[in-house]
């Protein structure tokens, strides 16, 4: 029984595909160059996709070109598998080691310095480990260990979450061995603020998240990230990558490329700048320079006798 | 007064998010589960009929099976739905991940045991004498089928909404293999009312949560109201 269902499941499947006309994207392998009518799926982080930036990005790029964006909110580290899992063309991430990772292994090309924003330490207004106003984070996460003050932890591969965990390491704390007040909520930020609102806990939060929900929040700003002055540790820049097509052939390479051009181009970098949440902008643009850096486009420690992929970018 | 804010209710103003957006979750959420549990339907009724109808060894087991399936996790069915839908999995060429197709077919899995089980209880206790009396009067098996059916219609319409029930209101899989997508434009494509209300409650929009949720428990309701008044309506003995 179970096996005549997996065949009419797999039947079930056949069907719809010939049924739904135009809901299988199958190859797009460059004929002439056309992009229209194509859908292109995007994993993105929790951050971008929670405060309606890409919305704000995605409607102009589907209009310009007669596409659809499919936009799926995952974290950092679940963006990237489903990436090289071929079931996305394009990434939009805030993790370098984790880009610089997937570039290595040859799943992701093209890589684009997209835009930054920082993060900020939050916490309840009382503040038990008595961080507020300091400039050093890891002072700061050192104090909050020392009084066992409840925070919570992203605990799900994200950016975030692998932020976090550096500054640990920088602290030469174990994050195995911390006790009950030290919660990891599996979540997405949005997420990770409120359960840090409920539990009157410390968390890490990116600025944006944290100033699109600060109404909902019961949560303080204690340690400043660099776009207020404050600790050069807590920046965190977005990239965006898409995914090799000498890979997974049946990628939209085009249509991902497309995208790239439109985001860190001047129409997108625009969009981006003039992106606000409570009055307050929520990401800086970065991917307009004159001065390019070519280390955005490569991964850590990579040169070019490495006979690695030819990194040369010819979009427009 | 009371009375009065009630009968009215919250204004359309009020309303904390753009119609269209709701009203396309709402499509997205019927077409997923009502093509899941159409088929579904047309798949269980058979089996429940056969395993009702036949006498066998291993009837017993077979049952059990059915009746575990009712409990399956339906995380665990969204992930293998997902690796036998993504790219690297066995159904890669179809494109089917984060689409409503892949939805369907992770609630048809986890509504068919649902019907079935529920569906053999109610074929299984339609008295032997009416089949016997059926058999009797010169009835082919296709007629006995139905005169069954006819008599176990108010169990098959609670098995059907039972199914219907398990499937519009499961989140975990259809967040999976869908990605819970919404376009540029305000409008679902993969996004249910679960993983809406899921998506808010996550960017600590409460009210629009509870707004959802009520939506979804009125679609229940009406949807189960709609069946138990067809199920009433068939007519009796001929």
């Amino acid at each position: 029984m179970t096996i005549q269902r997996r065949e009419f499941v797999a039947a079930l499947a056949t069907g719809s595909v010939a049924g739904l006309a135009g809901c299988a994207s199958l190859t797009s392998d460059s004929d002439g160059g056309s992009i229209t009518g194509e859908t292109l799926t995007l994993t993105t982080t929790s951050s971008t996709y929670n405060t309606g930036l890409l919305d704000e990005l995605n409607a102009p790029f589907e209009d310009r070109y007669g596409v659809t964006v499919d936009a799926v909110s995952q974290g950092t580290g679940q963006a990237l598998e489903t990436a090289r899992n071929g079931d996305s063309d394009v990434v939009m991430v805030h993790a370098r080691s984790l880009e610089d990772e997937f570039m290595r292994e040859g799943y992701g090309v093209n890589r684009r310095d997209l835009m930054y924003n920082d993060f900020v330490v939050v916490g309840g207004p009382d503040d038990p480990a008595g961080i507020g106003g300091g400039e050093d984070v890891v002072a700061s996460f050192e104090a909050i260990a020392e009084s066992e003050s409840a925070f919570v932890s992203r605990g799900d591969d994200s950016g975030t979450h692998t932020k976090e965990l550096e500054l640990w390491d920088e602290t030469g704390l174990a994050v195995e061995e911390f006790g009950d007040w030290y919660a990891e909520v599996g979540a997405g930020m949005g997420d990770a603020l409120n359960r840090a609102t409920q539990l009157d806990a410390y968390t890490l939060s990116d600025r944006g998240t944290y100033l699109d929900m600060q109404d909902e929040l019961d949560l303080e700003i204690h340690v400043q990230g660099p776009i207020e002055g404050g600790a050069e540790l807590l920046a965190n820049p977005y990239g965006i990558v898409a995914v090799n097509p000498a890979v997974h052939d049946h990628v939209e390479y085009d249509l991902a490329m497309a995208y790239i051009g439109f985001i860190t181009g001047p129409e997108g970098q625009e969009l981006i700048e003039n992106y606000t949440a409570n009055g307050e902008q929520l990401f800086y643009p970065e991917a307009l320079s004159e001065d390019p850096n070519f280390r955005q486009y490569v991964p850590e420690g990579w040169n070019g006798a490495d006979g690695g992929e030819s990194n040369d970018s010819s979009d427009g | 007064m009371l009375l009065e804010s009630i009968v009215i209710g919250p204004s359309l103003a009020a309303f904390p998010f753009e119609w269209n957006y709701v009203w396309s979750i709402i499509v997205v959420s019927l077409y997923v589960s009502v093509i899941a549990v159409a088929l579904s339907t047309l798949c269980s009724l058979p089996i429940a009929l056969a395993v009702g109808f036949a006498e066998f060894r291993g009837k017993q087991f077979l049952t059990s099976v059915i009746n575990t399936g009712m409990g399956f996790p339906s995380v665990v069915v969204g992930l293998l739905v997902l690796v036998a839908v993504s790219n690297q999995g066995p159904l890669g060429s179809l494109g089917l991940v984060f689409t409503r197709e892949a939805m369907i077919m992770s609630q048809f899995v986890l509504a068919a045991p649902v019907i079935t089980g529920v569906s053999l209880a109610a074929v299984s206790s339609v008295e032997a004498n009416v089949r016997d009396a059926a058999y009797a009067m010169g009835g082919t098996r296709l007629d006995v089928a139905l005169v069954t059916i006819k008599e176990a219609r108010y169990g098959i319409a609670t098995a059907v909404l039972a199914g219907f029930g398990r499937a519009i209101s499961e989140v975990g899989s259809v967040l999976i293999v869908g990605g819970n997508i919404a376009g540029a434009d305000g409008t679902s494509k993969t996004r249910t009312l679960t993983t809406a209300i899921q998506l808010e409650a996550q960017r600590g929009r409460y009210e629009t949560a509870m707004v959802l949720g009520a939506i979804l428990l009125v679609l229940v309701l009406v949807v189960n109201g709609i069946v138990i008044r067809l199920g009433s309506d068939e007519g009796g003995y001929r």
